[in-house]
């Protein structure tokens, strides 16, 4: 035990002589020399089992973390416009917003689409609308992640299409689906077919990355949503690493091979302002999906092992009241993922309790990021506050409670999690977790035990609707049913019915895979509506039974 | 007398953390609440008014959809012949207020709404309605 422990600092030694560097002045402003990690050398180090100190033994020693900024408003074009802004701004990675119609798998032309249309994020009815969201936008170069969750099969094969036409290989591409389906059941509520179909739909996209794409990230276990609709840190990363668990199960059950696939499974948390259990929340998360990958779920490559999270700062803690303030709160909630450890971040802009970000409001939140990154130190030393009693301390303790909340669903799913997690949906369970604690914070909030500044405390001076926020008019909804109906006008409707009857027998048939019917229908300008109506012909539809 | 209201998510968004907090709030304050869930539509909203007899409603908007979904609610209460009072929550512009308040909204709260703030504006639209005043 000893002999091996001593070995860690020679190991991660290794590994990091191994590393790429990027060319940095490691030392303090003083001159004081930097070591890429501090610590005893039997202790834990980034980049070695069990990774609570970060999956990689260099950490921002050979890149910082990416600044993915998250955009998507109005039609295709207006949002192609604010990618183009983000790239040259230097932000490194796109990150597509679509809008609710889009989410929920219906067409803008659908009625219970009026005044929806691009208000939330891009509006996207079919292939045509992906050709205007990525023009002259280099597909083999950056990396493009698209929060979406039903229809996640749908945005892949037309982001797979897209590139496909401009001569970039499916296996060139690289980015994030968001494709979890799990925590739209228990928080965000954007479902369209039942928990099984979907999670069907997940295993396919799971088995047609690991086969097609390798560089593709086919799911991005969220648990941003289940923080924002109210959970605690300790619920958001137990129920998210539950998802996990059952994603797991559901590829392995559909034949695959945990290493096939784990490697690429990638992970999404809030960044909220409780700045010491937030570090300890990520160090935990990366602790504890070790250990299950490989003693539950008998991974043997170290890549799947190794927990790799996007994070955002807290939406749903910026305030309308004295909304400059903002920009504080979300510097420090940025500062929290970066201790943490974070692979990629996105900064919310100071107006988001108000609307979609202006342009400028949205640059300040990027602004913040390279603030941290160049000017403070903090991608120098990785995981610098390991060895704090305290955040050790924490780190254990929301480990041990997740670890209860699996056992809790182990024993629902009578040894799987999978299960276990259908279930304790069906109940509503994780609902009324969620609700519970999204009304205590409000009951604390009421009592003065929690202080919101501007908002139950120093509440003079508010200067909210001073401030110039982003305004959607209805053009945006006129042009784009324009739109629809031009692309609906120059397809072949014979080509588009034959493809979706293809895809509704596939649906049918629970042993195929779903996604090459799915790229074919695409190709045909078949509309994210018509694919989500063929496959729910097949699935059903969800409906929540109400509780407050 | 215990007043009814319905509190009701309408148009696609499934963000329900505001709706709830309110709905329970409202129950702690000693209202009756009805919520009839996600996803429903102006045409939803109203016969549920109808239906279930509610002294007003509270709508949670969040996807900058209230300039279109909301006049819809009100003409549709309107065809049923109720003067239910409405009051919207949620992700309001300053700018939108005034027009709610003109098209006959009886009160509309922002984000950082007390629950004081919550259960008097509830309280005033139904007193106010009950009094012939407008809303």
């Amino acid at each position: 035990m000893t002999v091996t422990n001593r070995a860690n600092r020679a190991r991660w030694d290794e590994a990091f002589e191994a590393s790429t560097l990027r060319d940095v002045d490691a030392e303090t402003m003083s001159g004081i020399p930097l070591d890429a990690v501090y610590g005893p050398d039997d202790g834990e180090f980034p980049g070695l089992f069990p990774y609570t100190r970060g999956p990689y033994a260099s950490m921002y020693r050979s890149k910082p973390w990416t600044m993915r900024m998250f955009a998507g408003f109005g039609t295709a074009e207006d949002t192609n416009a604010r990618f183009k802004e983000i790239l040259r701004a230097g932000g490194d990675g796109l990150s597509t917003a679509f809008d609710l119609p889009t989410l929920m798998g219906l067409d803008s032309d659908d009625p219970r689409s009026a005044g929806e249309v691009g208000r939330e994020g891009v509006a996207v009815d079919s292939l045509a609308d992906f050709e205007d969201l990525f023009r002259d936008i280099e597909l083999g170069r950056v990396t493009t992640s698209m929060t979406i969750n039903s229809p996640a099969s749908v945005a892949l094969a037309m982001y797979v299409v897209v590139a496909e036409s401009r001569g970039v290989a499916r296996h060139q591409l690289g980015g994030t689906l968001q494709n979890d389906i799990l925590k739209e059941y228990q928080a965000q509520k954007e479902f369209v077919f039942p928990p099984r179909p979907s999670v069907r739909l997940v295993a396919d996209v799971i088995s047609f990355c690991a086969a097609e794409m390798p560089r593709w990230h086919p799911v991005s276990v969220s648990g941003y949503h289940i923080r924002e609709a109210g959970s605690t840190a300790v619920q958001e990363l137990a129920f998210t690493l539950a998802n996990g668990f059952a994603y797991v199960e559901a590829a392995r059950r559909a034949g695959l091979e945990v290493d096939e696939f784990a490697p690429r499974l990638s992970f999404f948390f809030n960044a909220h302002s409780d700045f010491f259990e937030e570090i300890a929340k990520y160090r935990a998360a990366r602790r504890i999906w070790a250990r299950w990958l490989k003693d539950r779920y008998h991974a043997t490559d170290p890549r799947s092992h190794r927990l790799r999270f996007h994070a955002q700062t807290a939406g749903v803690s910026l305030t309308a009241q004295q909304p400059e303030v903002n920009i504080a709160r979300v510097a420090i909630q940025a500062l929290s993922a970066a201790l943490g450890g974070t692979q990629s971040l996105h900064t919310d802009s100071f107006d988001e309790a108000m609307a979609l970000p202006t342009e400028k409001a949205a640059r300040i939140a990027l602004r913040t990021q390279q603030v941290l990154v160049d000017e403070t130190g903090v991608a120098l030393v990785a995981d610098p506050l390991g060895g704090s009693y305290y955040v050790e301390a924490l780190t254990d303790e929301i480990e041990q409670r997740a670890e209860d909340v699996f056992a809790k669903l182990d024993e629902w799913g009578k040894g799987s999690i999978l299960e276990g997690v259908f279930a304790a949906i069906d109940a509503n369970w994780f609902q009324n977790e969620i609700a519970d604690a999204a009304y205590r914070f409000q009951q604390k909030l009421t009592a003065g035990r929690r202080i919101v500044v501007g908002t139950n405390r120093y509440t003079e001076s508010d200067d909210g609707d001073e401030i110039p926020i982003l305004s959607i008019g209805p053009e945006v909804e006129e042009t784009q049913l324009k739109r629809l109906s031009e692309v609906k006008a120059h397809r072949s409707s014979d080509a588009v019915a034959e493809s979706l009857a293809a895809l509704r027998r596939a649906a049918a048939e629970p042993s195929v895979n779903l996604m090459p019917p799915i790229i074919e229908a695409v190709k045909t300008y078949a509309t994210v509506g018509e694919i989500m109506a063929a496959m729910g012909d097949a699935f059903g539809h969800h409906v929540e039974t109400p509780a407050l | 007398m215990t007043h009814r209201v319905l509190v009701a998510k309408v148009g696609l968004d499934g963000h329900d953390r505001g709706v709830k907090v309110v709905g329970r709030i409202l129950r702690d304050a000693g209202f009756e609440v009805i919520y009839t869930g996600l996803q429903q539509t102006p045409e939803m909203v109203a016969a549920a008014a109808r239906d279930e007899d509610v002294d007003a409603i509270g709508l949670s908007m969040l996807s900058g959809a209230h300039m279109t979904l909301v006049p819809r609610v009100l003409d549709r209460l309107r065809e049923y012949g109720l003067d239910t009072p409405v009051v919207v929550g949620g992700i309001i512009p300053g700018a939108d207020i005034p027009k709610l308040e003109a098209l006959g909204v009886a009160g509309v709260l922002t984000p950082g709404a007390s629950v004081d703030e919550i259960v008097a504006a509830v309280q005033g639209a139904i007193a106010r309605s009950s009094a012939g005043q407008p809303t």
